[in-house]
């Protein structure tokens, strides 16, 4: 199937930036001829061998790539069932897999001759990976994140200025990731001669998305081979958290024509979406719409006004999610469920005492699909997820939920 | 032949410039709101801009968010928005209103439903902000099909290579943005705009109208002798932010108009 070219699903998005009847470019015209000239450079860099050369000396000696896919045995023996393997993400330089797609966006807004960074964060991550990258390269950068999330994530907040990044706290809406997006597309808007929006998603208007998912891309593109080496097959079912859904559509994405291999893709189901859209999963409790530059799932009212999601992960904290997974839900490739903040608070107190390994809480909600799927399948079933980041910047929130009092350790 | 197009012709024939507000329908309420609506014409409003509110308006600065949060809060909706519109048309049948808003309101409810619910409540043309012409099958084109004018956005960043395109399925009357960036930010100049239209002239015969940045009487004149009309939005917003009385308000308007009458 992998060579059947007509029936491939890694051929998009088409010329229109469309996935199916998702994606597009939904911009003011002011943005437009800036979102032209990045899909012009972004085609000319795609196929430069000077541009993948210097990704890669990054990749290798900056970020430290590849990550390791880890055979989680303790936790395989625990669930008794399938075999379950991590991609190791969260143990690159700044820890997520956020800064892969970083250094992709910030070398080509060098090659554009752009000076000024801008950056939307959720929980902190990708405002990290930014400012990390933009300090490495002397550019400045300005990350905006929702007020509530300045909040909740705060050591990322301390780190992003240690890395000189200036952060503005954003107060519109109820100052989550949806708000601060929209101020960096202001910001943009009124700086957009000199400024280079580096989105940290796959969404956006065309050719983030899949500009996004090729700079991902390598985490699927290193589990084949590590999967080749470790058990010399592919995995049967990949399993990823989704907010926006990079790290998702990294792994998933070279596997798209691989038939036999299961995707599933776990969004953040909050207190639960029957509840009163007290979630953040898009394609579950939400339907079609526009917002940020593209068409995808949104959370919106019967007005089309779209609505605040509710997640204890400030990463998976989005309304929407990318055109790309919700093309690929509508005609079923990918399968996508949901996962409450307990489930996923579960599945991060097991992570760290199986495995010593303490999880952010994104993949959290992955791992506690992983738990609910591993015991129902046979022992020579392989399951790969995607650990795509690590738990520290989680700890406060982690311990609140728990009960626990920092600072306390008696 | 629109109720726009009716009105530059009668302009065009008076020797006399455009005078555009902007407000957003159902800021602070419904009720209010039509009130001021419906006072815009004698205090010299030559069309009417009828903001639809959104949760997410990316391109507009801190007040007409704020603007847009308090009509939401206040029930508002697409279909309250065409409500207001046609309560309007009740007392005028000759000035225009231009919808202006983002697209997921007018997506939500199906285009093809929403047309026909607009031309029917007496709307005359459409301006939203997050279709470029790259988007033009989705609105632009079943728009005009039906009789509605799709007033385009032109900016500093439309370069003469772009140009074209957008003007191409553009009626009614060209929006140029004064300056790069939101609503009720950077204040436009007219050494800088004036130029600008000249380069759009050359390209079109609908007429040039200037927004953005526009928020006294002097600089309504200043912006509208250098083109075709001008448009004032947050700084008429600002006023009803403050809780202005209505009288208060329309009079502002008027002097707003009477600055772009005197261009």
């Amino acid at each position: 199937m992998a060579n059947d070219l007509f029936n491939s699903f890694m051929t998009g998005p088409d010329e229109q930036g469309r996935f199916g009847d998702f994606g597009g470019r939904f911009v003011s015209e002011t943005l437009m001829p800036l979102i032209l000239s990045l899909e012009e450079e972004y085609e000319k860099a795609k196929t430069d061998d000077s541009f993948w050369a210097e990704m890669n000396d990054l990749w290798t000696h900056y970020v430290g790539r590849p990550s390791p896919l880890y055979f989680a045995e303790r936790l395989t023996d625990h669930l008794g069932g399938a075999k379950v393997y991590m991609k190791r993400d969260e143990l690159n330089h700044t820890g997520a897999h956020k800064i892969n797609n970083v250094l992709g966006q910030i070398i080509l807004a060098r090659r554009m001759g752009k000076t000024r960074i801008i950056a939307e964060t959720g929980a902190g991550q990708h405002g990290v990976a930014t400012a990390t990258v933009c300090a490495k390269f002397g550019l400045k950068c300005v990350v905006y994140m929702g007020a509530h999330d300045v909040e909740r994530q705060a050591p990322n907040v301390f780190r992003m200025r240690l890395l000189g990044a200036e952060v503005v706290p954003v107060t519109s809406g109820r100052g989550t990731l949806k708000d601060a997006m929209n101020d960096a597309l202001r910001d943009w808007v009124t700086n957009v001669r000199d400024t280079f929006y580096c989105i940290g998603t796959v969404a956006g208007p065309h050719p983030y998305p899949a500009m996004v998912r090729d700079f991902q891309a390598i985490i699927g593109k290193e589990v084949r081979e590590q999967m080749d080496a470790a058990e010399g097959r592919l995995p049967d079912t990949l399993v990823a958290a989704i907010g926006g859904g990079s790290n998702a559509m990294g792994l998933f994405f070279p596997f798209l024509d691989d038939k036999d291999v299961n995707i599933i893709g776990v969004e953040a189901g909050g207190k639960g979406v029957n509840a009163k859209m007290e979630h953040c999963a898009s394609l579950t409790g939400g339907r079609p719409g526009v917002l940020h530059g593209n068409r995808t799932y949104l959370l919106q009212d019967d007005d089309g006004q779209i609505l605040e999601g509710f997640s204890i992960s400030a990463g998976l904290d989005y309304p929407g999610i990318g055109p790309e997974h919700a093309w690929l839900h509508e005609i079923g490739r990918a399968k996508y469920v949901s996962i409450t903040d307990v489930e996923a608070l579960e599945a991060f107190q097991l992570c760290c005492t199986l495995e010593g390994i303490i999880p952010a809480l994104e993949p959290s909600h992955a791992l506690a699909h992983v738990m609910k799927l591993a015991p129902t399948l046979p022992k020579d079933h392989i399951i790969c997820m995607n650990m795509c980041g690590r738990g520290d910047k989680d700890i406060f929130t982690v311990a609140k939920a728990l009960g626990f009092e920092m600072g306390n350790f008696g | 032949m629109t109720r726009i197009d009716a009105k530059f012709a009668d302009l065009k024939a008076a020797g006399k410039k455009a005078f555009v507000s902007y407000v957003m329908a159902g800021d602070p309420d419904f009720d209010t709101s039509l009130e001021i609506v419906k006072g815009l014409p004698g205090a010299g409003v030559d069309i009417i801009e009828l903001g639809l509110p959104f949760t997410d308006p990316m391109a507009d600065g801190p007040t007409i968010q704020l603007a847009g949060q308090r009509s939401l809060e206040g029930g508002m909706t697409l279909q309250r928005t065409l409500d207001l519109a046609r309560a309007f048309r009740e007392t005028d049948d000759t000035t225009p209103i231009v919808l202006m808003g983002y697209y997921n309101p007018i997506y939500s409810r199906g285009v093809d439903k929403f047309l026909v619910d607009a031309k029917e409540a007496g709307i005359d043309g459409l301006i939203v902000v997050d279709l470029p012409p790259e988007e033009d099958s989705e609105l632009c084109i079943p728009a005009q099909a039906a009789g509605l004018n799709f007033i385009r956005l032109a900016t500093p960043t439309t370069d003469d290579k772009r140009l074209p395109r957008v003007l191409q399925n553009t009626s009614g009357f060209v929006y140029y943005v004064s300056i790069t960036g939101i609503t009720g930010s950077a204040e436009a100049e007219a050494t800088d705009v004036g130029p600008e239209v000249a380069r759009i002239k050359s390209q079109t015969d609908l007429p040039i109208i200037v927004g953005f940045g526009i928020n006294t009487p002097e600089k309504s004149r200043a912006i509208a002798s250098v083109a075709d009309g001008a448009v004032v939005g947050s700084a008429i917003v600002a006023k009803i932010a403050k809780g202005d009385s209505v009288t208060e308000i329309l009079t502002f308007v008027k002097s707003l108009a009477d600055g772009a009458h005197s261009a």
